[in-house]
């Protein structure tokens, strides 16, 4: 099996805003846009104009429910990628050697060379972040656009995750969370950023910043706009000599 | 093991060419690299440096690859030789194609033009091809807007001079609450999200009022689950509780608005319901300091807002106090409206608060000075940082135009309209109705049209009807059954056109319009009309020609087919004499240009319009030597003057290419675009950013810009004349009658105040059919487009019945089952799935999922056809007989915006027999070959 680093230099990853996340799936696209034609094998689609189209993906957004007692329902978009755990279990079962976290980021990857598709990091994954490309044979994954983030090819404010740029809402951010100054150690402090599933152990470096807690509940003392005059609804004059009054004031 | 780390490429070249140009992914127009690699697309991107998007893109954006190479693509023109719907075509030359169309049209423009019915759809170059049309001769031509948000266009534009999206955005960067209803979540879709970010970065609260919570209502702060339809009761009871509690911006509307203008009220008058001018035609308002009555124009006016004075003998009311007497009345109380919403009156009251201690006590100044019109100067820049969002929830019923008008009466109420952290207008706009054009039909056999054909009625007297009263076009846009049809009723031209009504026309002339499917009401019988035969054998629709990049529904039914390119493969200009790209800081345009060859025998449709002018001898498209005006559209976009010095793009003009908005053609223009990006913009200067429609500065620098050719100053009418004067000719006052036939209805929905009726459409049997039944738009899709996307098609390749808990529980439904949707019309069966976010008499899906099997290139198989469906097969075009048997169509009756929300429908579990045997529409041979099994799309690079 194989080892862990012990530790990383940096801890790089996402900081994902779900208070701000629309659902509306341009990190998925731009992602896979990216990754069919960079770092590794193609992103493969199987019967893409047919009755079953499946194609491997690295990031996918999830849309929940959650009701709340006495509370509106409320929809929650969860895109999911690769967490880049610490202590990441899909490397660690990995038979070749081919599933690996790099020591100076962090970022965890697959050696396409080495993979034999024999699928054990997907079922050791807890997050289900994994996905085999059946054309290839070969397990794909999120790499945090390790061809972008350091790329010399392309302008150094475009060196982030294809995800990251493309989401109109900004609610992915990228960055070092070994660094408690950078940004995205700093939001996920200030908005209570989470572990996805903590109890599994695996230490994500990922993080989830929480929906704000809506204020749409009904409070029954809440204050409401006090009328100008009783009983308007009776007469208007009272009303109309009110704007008289306030016009002449201009 | 331990652990091994290979050496990776970290910097791998990403492509040897970048280039950019603009999006058509949907209508949002956002600005892209196209990455290019051997000659193919390798990656596309967005162009930080646009305006739009500022560097981000959307699902469809970035799914541009998968549009570009699909194989629903249309390989080249092709001729009908099966029968119509049978998807039997034979590839035909472009010679061909287009000798046959010219030998269709020749005859058509010589004897009688306006046989020739021409509507365009999701078109981004209207202001060419509406061009086309008017030279043509034919008064039979619109675009798409009519069954899109012509409520919303027109509504804004007539009320305040601009709309939402292309006409103005809320000021991002300084609102402190905003308002969404019924926002599409594919409209717009990029500056909305970025907006929403900033937002929430802040801590600005967002308020969706929408039946389903989805997308931008997701995040909303605040959720307003509002039943169908009832959005402008809604809001006038927001107006009611501002004004009972004083919070109304009384300066704003005594300077910018008509609220202090005088209102015809002495009962028996002639002039009943007009405004009184004085003998130069200026409205007249009563000076509270002078204390006499004069032109609102003075310098130094002091007008009251309230009161009745007698002029010439007649009383006349502001229209302020009209105002206060309408909306003060108990019907408006939160406790009345709350019933018909489905809002607790708590939740209206608190959210009235929170407008208007947001609106009064944030208030926003910025240290600017500015000059009003009327040459006062005003040391500051006041604004009220409340703003609002709205699309096609709010303006696809039949009482849209008037609900959108109340939107905008509670802005301006608010005075947050052009001002810091309001409602901003984005150049052209703003722009009163006064200044637009009025609507032109008069046809003269092989002469142009009088004039633009869509525009901005005034008054009975600018209606497109015969003496009798009889419609001019086919689709009856203008006449007195939807009066302010500005953007046409195209879902109205084939069902017009097969009943021959109001006559008969020769050929029907499409482009990207999927008038056979999901852009129509009543798809199922749409289809029954276009292969309609009469009895000696021939279409009904004698002649239908069709021009699409793809292999949608529509090409089945169309005889010749002219194929488009794609988005990559063409010239465009995103125009001010158009739907521009502008933003509140700036007047900006744009442009695509081919970054990739068509590698099929495809033409640029506007090239093809040319090259058909050409051929017909239409004026302005072929010189005095018989030589073609323009030889492509790249040449007519570089060339072609509308007015002196005014052409299609403002940017890069004149000899030397520095000149902006007014300047001669220039050879190198489309070079400067392109090395600009793909746009031109140009900053507003900063004491002209707000008070647009009174800050004399912006005025004299859009006249500056080409905008106008003189200032246009004007105030916001809250009070719409042109209403009046129909409800006028509707009493039998003024020089035109109103068939009688319409005075019942234009006296119930005209009314030059914003009012709420019940959708016309609904169902009166609350009974038989309780519930409500709308589509959401998908993020991830526009239209049609998207399912012919191998990526987008695997978010959304078929679509459920979302179902509130209750009626989950009434039906028992378990997971998987389907149900019986029935409509007064027609009825459906569909899968269902349960969700707790929707409203509780509220059924909905996505829009446009479903597709018919042999359209798209897609597999036999594909859920799009066995799962997905449209609801469009339960709304009909027109509405039952009323008792003289007349049929109105299912429209606004101001605008004639199809009004597909006002849908009722009742719900039961369907049984297995009836989930087998369900009706799906008859498979076509696909006119196109069949697609890949499989695609790994990058492995050439």
């Amino acid at each position: 099996m194989t080892s862990l680093p012990r530790q990383t230099d940096k801890k790089l990853g996402l900081a994902i805003d779900l208070d701000t996340c629309v659902g509306c799936h341009a990190c998925v696209i731009s992602c896979k846009e990216w990754n069919t034609s960079n770092y590794g094998v193609p992103l493969s689609d199987v019967e893409p104009y047919g009755a079953n189209p499946v194609g491997s993906f690295l990031n996918r957004v999830h849309t929940f429910e959650a009701k709340l007692e006495e509370r509106p329902a409320q929809i929650i978009h969860f895109p999911k990628s690769c967490l880049h755990c610490e202590d990441a279990p899909c490397v660690t079962v990995c038979p070749t050697g081919a599933s690996y976290k790099r020591t100076e980021d962090g970022i965890v990857l697959v050696n396409e060379d080495w993979c034999i598709g024999c699928g054990l990091c997907a079922w050791a994954c807890p997050y289900g972040a994994r996905e085999m490309d059946e054309v290839a044979g070969v397990m794909k994954k999120c790499t945090l656009c390790v061809d972008r983030i350091y790329n010399e090819n392309i302008p150094e404010e475009d060196r982030e995750p294809a995800c990251v740029r493309s989401c109109p809402a900004g609610a992915r951010h990228f960055g070092d969370f070994a660094d408690p100054t950078s940004s995205v150690s700093k939001l996920t402090k200030e908005r209570g950023g989470i572990d996805l599933m903590p109890e599994q152990g695996t230490k994500p470096v990922n993080k989830y910043l929480p929906p704000r807690l809506k204020n749409d509940i009904a409070q029954e003392n809440f204050d409401v706009l006090r009328p100008l005059l009783e009983e308007h609804d009776k007469n208007i004059s009272g009303f109309l000599s009110w704007v008289d009054k306030t016009l002449e004031k201009f | 093991m331990t652990s091994f780390q290979p050496k990776i490429d970290t910097s791998p070249k990403v492509s040897s060419t970048i280039s950019r140009t603009t999006c058509y992914m949907c209508a949002c127009r956002c600005g892209i690299n196209v990455h290019l690699e051997n000659g193919k697309v390798k990656y596309i991107e967005g162009n930080k440096d646009h305006p739009v998007n500022k560097g981000v893109l959307c699902a469809k954006g970035s799914a541009g690859i998968m549009q570009h190479y699909s194989p629903a693509r249309l390989q080249s023109p092709m001729k009908r030789v099966g029968p119509r719907g049978s998807g039997e075509f034979a590839k035909i030359s472009w010679e061909e194609a287009l000798t046959s169309v010219a030998n269709l049209l020749g005859p058509i423009r010589r004897k009688a033009p306006e046989k020739l019915a021409f509507f365009t759809g999701r078109d981004q170059s209207q202001s060419f091809t509406g061009w086309w049309a008017q030279q043509f001769g034919t008064p039979n031509y619109a675009a798409h807007g009519g069954f899109c948000s012509v409520n919303m266009a027109a509504a804004g534009i007539y009320t305040m001079g601009g709309s939402f999206w292309e006409f103005g955005s809320p000021d991002w960067e300084r609102t402190k609450l905003l308002m969404i209803f019924g926002v599409a979540e594919d409209h717009d879709s990029n500056p909305i999200k970025m907006g929403l970010g900033k937002l929430k970065k802040r801590g600005a609260k967002v308020i969706g009022v929408n039946p389903v919570r989805t997308g931008y209502n997701a995040i909303a702060d605040e959720w307003v689950g509002i039943t169908p339809g009832t959005d402008g009761l809604f809001i006038l009871c927001l107006i009611r509780e501002l004004l009972l509690s004083g919070n109304v911006d009384l300066k704003y509307l005594a300077n910018y608005t008509n609220a202090p203008f005088l209102v015809n009220t002495e009962h028996n008058s002639a002039n009943l319901g007009l405004i009184a001018r004085n003998k130069n035609g200026e409205p007249l308002i009563h000076d509270r300091i002078k204390k006499k009555i004069h032109a609102f124009s003075g310098k130094n006016v002091k007008p009251h807002l309230t009161g009745k004075v007698t002029i010439d003998g007649q009383e006349h009311t502001t229209v302020f106090e009209l105002l206060a007497e309408k909306y003060l009345k108990k019907e408006y109380s939160p406790e009345e409206v709350s019933k018909k919403c489905g809002i607790s009156p708590f939740q209206i009251k608190k959210l009235a608060k929170e407008i208007a201690d947001t609106a009064f006590k944030e208030e926003i100044v910025i240290d600017q000075e500015w000059v009003d019109w009327k040459g006062v100067n005003h040391k500051k820049m006041v604004g009220r940082p409340v703003s609002f969002h709205a699309m096609r929830g709010i303006s696809a019923h039949s009482n849209g135009f008037q609900t959108c008008r109340s939107l905008h009466l509670l802005q301006i109420l608010l005075g947050s309209i052009e001002v810091p952290g309001g409602f901003r207008f984005k150049p052209p706009y703003p722009k009163s109705y006064l200044v637009h054009p009025k609507p032109h039909h008069k046809v003269t056999p092989g002469m142009p049209l009088d004039g633009p054909h869509l525009g901005y009625i005034q008054s009975p007297e600018d209606l497109a009807v015969d003496s009798d009263g009889k419609p001019k076009r086919i689709d009856k846009a203008f006449s007195w059954e939807n009066p302010f049809s500005a953007h046409g009723l195209m879902h109205m031209v084939i069902s017009n056109a097969y009943a021959n009504d109001p006559y008969e026309i020769d050929t029907l002339f499409l482009y990207m319009a999927n008038m056979a499917w999901n852009s129509s009401m009543n798809t199922q019988s749409v289809i029954e009309m276009l292969t309609a035969k009469k009895d000696d054998g021939t279409y009904k629709i004698k002649n239908i020609v069709y021009s699409d990049s793809y292999s949608s529904e529509m090409v089945s039914y169309a005889d010749i087919i002219l194929p488009d390119t794609t988005y990559l493969e063409r010239h465009d200009c995103i125009s001010l004499l158009d739907r521009p790209i502008g933003e509140p800081d700036i007047i900006a345009d744009a442009i695509r240009w081919p970054v990739v060859e068509p590698d099929r025998d495809v033409r640029c449709f506007q090239s093809v319009l040319l090259d058909l002018g050409h051929r017909l001898k239409m004026p302005g498209f072929i010189k005095d030597n018989g030589d073609p005006t323009y030889k492509d559209y790249e040449d007519y976009i570089k060339n072609h003057e509308r007015k002196p010095n005014i052409g299609p793009l403002a940017g890069f003009r004149g000899e030397s290419g520095i000149e902006s908005g007014r300047g001669s053609p220039n050879a190198n223009q489309i070079k400067n675009y392109i090395k600009n990006g793909g746009f031109w913009s140009e900053d507003i200067p900063v004491e002209f950013q707000f008070f647009k429609p009174w800050n004399i500065g912006y005025q004299n620098w859009a006249v500056e810009k080409g905008l106008f050719d003189e200032p246009k100053p004007y105030v916001f009418e809250i009070y719409l004349e042109p209403l009046a004067k129909f409800q006028r000719a509707a009493k039998g006052l003024g020089s035109v009658k109103c068939p009688t036939n319409m005075q019942e209805r234009i006296l119930k929905t005209m009314d030059p105040l914003p009012i709420w009726y019940d959708p016309i459409g609904e169902s009166d049997d609350n009974e038989a059919y309780p519930l409500h039944a709308i589509t959401q738009r998908p993020a991830a899709m526009y239209h049609s487009w998207g399912s012919q996307n191998a990526w987008l098609r695997q978010i959304h390749g078929y679509n459920y019945l979302f179902v509130s808990s209750e009626i989950w529980e009434k039906n028992k439904f378990h997971e998987g089952d389907w149900a019986i949707l029935e409509s007064v019309h027609n009825s459906i069966t569909v899968p269902v799935a349960k969700m707790e976010a929707v409203n509780k008499n509220t059924v909905w899906t996505w829009n446009a999922i479903g597709k018919k099997s042999g359209a798209w290139a897609l597999d036999k198989g594909a859920p799009e056809f066995n799962k997905g469906f449209l609801i469009n097969h339960l709304i009909s075009e027109l509405l039952p007989p009323k008792k003289n048997g007349f049929r109105c169509s299912n429209s606004d009756p101001i605008t004639g915006q199809a009004a597909w929300f006002d849908l009722k429908v009742r719900i039961r579990k369907a049984k297995a027999g009836e989930v087998k045997d369900r009706k799906i529409e008859k498979s076509h041979k696909s006119p196109v070959d069949m697609p890949p099994k499989v695609i790994s799309y990058g492995k050439d690079f």
